[in-house]
């Protein structure tokens, strides 16, 4: 298990053990974490790992939880008291939105306004209304509503209670391909706009890799890996299942646009790399993801070569995978570290070592937000 | 429509009796419900059994423990005479009593089924919302539940009317004390006043009628949970 080693204010910090009862079997949760109070965590897994769980436990859904929940300064779970769900000063959006059918869309908001602990403005209800895009839904019924249109407003809902932190269950889970995209650029906007603490499952890698800062894989109610999210993808740890996906996860600023080319150049952590231009705006912050299997290495820069995105960097480490077949090699690339999935037989044909200067190609790069 | 004045007096009874019933049963039915739709307890089980009991028990049975309770050496009866409020048999209130457990799974089932198909999400949502449980109950579940409350008013109504056996155990024949429409039937029968019979019987077809019609075409609208009886 890997933690952060960046000092990020880690003020939630669970300790939580419960068994869960259903009819035929037991499932145990067993999670240590500490997580940021700020930006989106995410939580990882396949169904059944208990991501699900374990954001219910955080909420105080389930019963049966044992152990250590603080959030900042408010201990919601300790070995004294266990604070109901209602006292909790947190947002929850169900992957099934759970509207109430009885109350239009302005009246589903107001059941959160009214209840909140914190006197709601005017202007905030107006700004929470304009970010979800949903001022023209408000006299609506819950049924009158598309799946998106249903999510949008229950993360208005949860955001009008005013909660210290947002707990996200899948929220895209339920809906097809275009009413996620309708969803995900507002879900990408909460964070910048509202600052808070974001918990959101999720067995999507692609959506985890788009949104979130830092990521908890969990796998049969056990926590396997965490940390933050470039941190998490390029580790050699990272569980079979997640294999194809490791990948470098890098923020980068787009620095120029080539007109004749149709590219764009971007700079990370002092490196220069070109990407297709999407219509990007110059000076804009774009996630790019660089699969470990879209890199390939070679001893000198291979100027006759179709691959454009050329970066120098030393080997910093060598991990030979289980399957013995593949490796995964760590490069320092000026103030970043890029990963590359090769063959061990490459590492021996080129007698690569920790430590060697090794030019990394990129095939391609992924604009993920 | 020709009319007695003690059909007159026997009619008012009856829907006295049967709103007093109701407006009772609801208020204490309710709780019954919820719980029962909640528990995870054992006791589930065996309380869900003694409410639905009335539904298969004959009449004679209920009115016979009941007029034994209520009288002078039973818990209720010494319990109302200590009160100084004297016994409760051949009384109104004794018929009000007798008919509490009379059509009590006819106001707690409906209601029962509709907090049932509610489920525990909306509750959850609720929750997550600062919503106490009782914020809930009144702001979430009885909204939610309406149908199932309307239909336990309406079938708590017309199963009071239609009362006969266990009013002729506990109240037996009085004058606009207990004498409500369907003893006053019977006793027409018994005297031979036919005429009499058929208007009051007339009366009760129509009610009981337009009473089940107007649940079952609430429900066709989709809006209400099913009733079922004896679940």
């Amino acid at each position: 298990m890997i933690n952060s080693n960046k000092t990020v204010p880690s003020s939630i910090i669970a300790k939580l053990k419960a068994s869960l009862h259903s009819e035929s079997q037991v499932f145990e949760l067993e999670v240590s974490s500490e997580f940021p109070s700020q930006g989106i965590t995410a939580i990882l897994g396949e169904s059944g790992s208990g991501k699900t769980t374990l954001l219910r436990c955080i909420a105080g859904l389930e019963n049966n939880v044992q152990g250590q929940l603080k959030v900042e300064d408010r201990i919601w779970l300790d070995e004294k008291q266990n604070v109901p769900t209602y006292d909790r000063e947190i947002g929850f959006v169900f992957q099934d939105a759970r509207l109430f059918e009885h109350l239009n869309v302005h009246q589903n908001l107001q059941f959160a306004v009214k209840r909140s602990h914190e006197k709601v403005k005017r202007a905030f209800y107006e700004e929470v209304v304009k970010a979800l895009d949903i001022h023209h839904l408000l006299r609506h019924k819950p049924e009158q509503l598309s799946g998106g249109e249903k999510q949008r407003v229950a993360i208005a809902r949860a955001l009008l209670i005013k909660p210290k932190m947002l707990l996200m269950d899948e929220p895209l889970a339920s809906l097809d391909d275009a009413r996620k995209q309708e969803v995900l650029p507002y879900l990408a906007a909460l964070q910048n706009m509202f600052h808070l603490p974001i918990l959101y499952v999720s067995h999507s890698t692609d959506e985890v890799c788009k949104l979130a800062d830092h990521v908890i894989v969990l796998h049969q109610g056990k926590v396997i890996i965490q940390g933050e999210i470039n941190e998490v993808f390029s580790s050699a740890e990272l569980p079979s299942i997640y294999k194809r996906e490791t990948s470098t996860i890098v923020d980068a600023k787009i620095i120029e646009k080539n007109e004749r080319w149709h590219l764009l150049r971007a700079e990370f952590g002092g490196n220069t790399i070109y990407l297709q231009d999407n219509k990007q705006t110059v000076g804009k912050t774009v996630r790019l993801r660089i699969l470990a299997n879209d890199v390939s290495l070679s001893l000198k820069d291979e100027k006759e070569s179709t691959i454009l995105n050329r970066l120098e960097g030393r080997i910093a480490g060598i991990e030979v995978d289980k399957n013995g077949a593949s490796a995964l090699i760590t490069l320092e690339v000026n103030r970043t570290e890029i990963v590359a999935q090769v063959t061990r037989k490459s590492v021996d044909d080129l007698f690569l070592m920790v430590g060697m200067t090794i030019w990394a190609q990129i095939k391609s790069v992924a604009i993920l937000a | 429509m020709g009319l007695t004045d003690s059909d007159i007096n026997a009619i008012w009874l009856t829907i006295k009796l049967a709103f007093t019933v109701t407006l009772i049963l609801l208020i204490i039915g309710t709780p019954i419900a919820v719980w029962l739709a909640k528990t995870k307890s054992w006791l589930r089980g065996p309380v869900n059994a003694i409410v639905a009991l009335p539904l298969v028990l004959p009449p004679t049975v209920l009115g016979f423990y009941l007029l034994i309770a209520m009288g002078p050496n039973g818990p209720i009866g010494q319990f109302t005479e200590q009160l100084g409020l004297g016994l409760l048999p051949f009384t109104f209130w004794g018929l009000v009593i007798a008919s509490l457990f009379y059509s009590l799974p006819f106001v707690v089932q409906p209601i029962q089924n509709a907090v049932e198909a509610i489920g525990s999400k909306p509750l959850e949502a609720a929750a997550t919302l600062h919503s106490k449980p009782l914020d809930t109950f009144f702001h979430v579940i009885l909204p939610l539940a309406k149908p199932g409350f309307i239909s336990a008013a309406i079938l708590g109504f017309a199963h009071t009317v239609g009362e006969f056996g266990i009013v002729l155990m506990i109240g037996g024949n009085i004058p606009t004390e207990t004498q409500v429409v369907s003893i006053q039937i019977y006793d027409k029968v018994e005297a031979l006043e036919y005429a009499g019979a058929h208007k009051l019987s007339a009366i009760m077809l129509v009610f009981s009628f337009i009473a089940l019609l107007s649940l079952y075409s609430f429900q066709k609208r989709g809006i209400a949970s099913k009733f079922r009886v004896g679940r």
